[in-house]
């Protein structure tokens, strides 16, 4: 078989079972795409020689008969995933040198299903970020590419992830959603990105960022691969407390082609001004999709959508001061060199100073002032109160009957590396003004690619589905995935 | 509202953040920005409104409290940056 890498998971993995191909024939097709790839800067720490060693592994199981639906399929590691003994610093320089004593549960998860670990993925410091430019690794470049050959940010956190499967380096990737860190990227690369209800997915060995948004997910070139993937990570997990007390049922078989009679939402507030033409058609085409497969299309509204970015940029940055407190130059990654004279505090200043990058020290300064005393109510408490409004308005939505909401993932396609105004944070805050109103929701949501802007850049829908019904959600997934036929590839420059 | 270079160096302070004076006129501007941001926030009711602690209706997991791993200090320290016989070392605490 020629460019293994190419195949989705479900490909391989009946190749696999078929005796067509061996994992360790996969495993080397997937290091030698890799290896031409450093023009993407999406794999950054390699782990070759333990890749061949767990393909070698997995030919054995499958011989054996007992193979899951993931042994033997190569995948990429976002690097905010502690990996045993694997450089894992969340893309900051104050984790430089620092290499995990254990194992993610998600990782392990995987690794118990017998995937292939081919390496770590960029990504934004600290999955704060929305262009993976804020990475200490340089940023990550999306295998698309813009008029004249223009470089293209893959988006963000998880740029690394997503460059990675579109341009077939691995055959699925992990990613990290906090604020639409798997989506936008997947929309931005022509994959698919889930992020699933907060609690189905382990965070235990995940670097944290914002504790009761960041969700790991599955970053994948198909709705059924999702699926498969979603199946590895997901457990319940004593050593994470909000971990879902739920059986994780097999959701590829939850993949029936059929959503007859599914009343799927479309929120009226997401109709912002301004909405470039070639998102607002999209949308309609992905609505008329949905219908011709035998959906109803209902118009509903989720009035406090507009305060979902202003809610998360307190929330998030407040529980990240807290979380990022940890990296104080005595435990683990780097300390600055000091002074003369110098004590703790300064220790403390000088190591976070040079450590952490400009986003994640705006983010943290911006969380301890709103968890200053005197200001923890006007910003923090009340922005706890919001997201309670927006979680009510999906609630609503949900118990009015409605099965799904069907948006845009992101305001625009992928834009070019440089071009967001590193002076104005908020204009880049401002890409996840779809994303983020799941993540304070805690709601599962998944972006497919539907069709292509004028420039021949991919676009993406997503769907928000109920808490835990992730298999009826990508059911609806799969459905649009079908129904859009999106099979364009980037041509290949790097 | 606005942050002054005053308060911007107290928030980075209370950060445990170095910044050069030079640098505090444009931290306080970014800040000031990303909380103007913000004041949207002050157009909603929130009259009556429980602040939400987390997404999902269950009570926090407990268990037996009993000791379930230890015993690796090696493990623990193997990173750290200064660690001598056991300890992680830091500079002088107490003048």
């Amino acid at each position: 078989m020629s460019d293994l890498n190419k195949l989705t998971i479900a490909e391989a993995r009946d190749a696999l079972a078929a005796g067509k191909t061996t994992a360790v024939e996969l495993t080397e097709a997937c290091l030698g795409a890799i290896e031409a790839s450093s023009a993407l800067n999406a794999f950054v720490h390699g782990t070759a020689d333990k890749a061949r060693d767990m393909a070698k592994a997995a030919d054995a199981r499958i011989k054996a008969g007992e193979a899951t639906a993931m042994t033997g399929i190569p995948v990429g590691i976002k690097d905010v995933f502690c990996v045993k003994g694997v450089p894992s610093q969340a893309a900051s320089k104050i984790l430089d040198g620092f290499v995990p004593e254990y194992e993610s549960t998600v990782t392990q998860n995987l690794w118990n299903a017998g995937a292939v670990m081919l390496g770590k993925l960029n990504q934004d410091e600290f999955a704060m970020g929305s262009t993976n430019e804020a990475s200490c690794y340089g940023p990550a470049v999306n295998p698309w590419q813009g008029a004249d050959g223009q470089k293209l940010t893959p988006g963000g956190s998880s740029g690394g992830s997503a460059a990675a499967v579109a341009a077939d380096l691995c055959l699925g990737a992990t990613g990290t959603d906090t604020g639409g860190s798997i989506r936008q990227p997947a929309a931005f690369t022509g994959t698919v990105g889930l992020r699933p209800t907060y609690g189905r997915v382990s965070r235990w060995g995940v670097i944290a960022y914002a504790s009761s948004l960041d969700q790991a997910g599955p970053m994948t070139k198909t709705v059924r691969d999702a699926a498969i993937m979603l199946g590895a990570m997901a457990s319940v997990d004593p050593q994470d407390s909000t971990s879902a007390d739920l059986p994780v049922p097999d959701y590829e078989s939850l993949l029936t082609g059929d959503i007859r009679g599914k009343k799927i939402g479309i929120p009226r507030e997401y109709r912002i001004d301004g909405m470039p033409d070639d998102i607002a058609a999209l949308w309609d085409k992905g609505a008329d999709m949905l219908r011709d497969a035998g959906a109803e299309i209902v118009d509903i509204s989720l009035p406090h959508t507009k305060y979902a970015l202003p809610a998360y940029y307190v929330i998030a940055p407040a529980e990240a001061s807290s979380n990022l407190a940890r990296y104080d130059g005595v435990r683990y990654g780097r300390r600055a060199k000091l002074g003369q004279g110098d004590g703790i505090v300064e220790m403390y200043e000088k190591t976070r100073a040079e450590g952490f990058g400009p986003e994640v020290q705006r983010r943290i300064m911006i969380g301890t002032y709103v968890l200053s005393a005197g200001f923890y109510d006007a910003y923090y408490n009340r922005a706890r109160k919001v997201r309670a409004l927006i979680k009510r308005d999906f609630d609503n939505a949900y118990a009015d009957g409605i099965d799904a909401v069907l948006a845009p993932t992101t305001p625009s396609a992928a834009f070019p590396l440089g071009a967001m105004d590193q002076t104005d944070p908020v204009q880049m805050y401002l890409q996840d003004v779809f994303t983020v109103t799941l993540n304070l929701a805690g709601l599962p949501g998944v972006s497919v690619p539907v069709g292509q802007d004028k420039q021949g850049l991919p676009l993406g829908l997503q769907l928000i589905g109920r808490p835990f019904e992730e298999g009826e959600l990508l059911n609806q997934a799969m459905v649009l995935e079908q129904a859009a036929g999106f099979v364009a590839k980037p041509d290949r420059w790097w | 509202m606005s942050i002054t270079e005053d308060e911007a160096r107290k928030v980075a302070h209370l950060a445990r953040i170095a910044v050069k004076d030079e640098a505090l006129p444009a931290l306080a501007r970014e800040l000031s920005g990303i909380l103007n941001f913000m004041e949207q926030l002050n157009e909603v009711d929130v009259e009556g409104v429980e602040p939400m602690t987390g997404v999902t209706p269950m009570r926090l997991k407990r268990r037996e409290d009993v000791v379930t791993s230890g015993g690796f200090a090696d493990k623990i320290m193997s990173n750290a940056p200064d660690a001598r016989e056991g300890f992680f070392a830091v500079p002088k605490v107490v003048e």
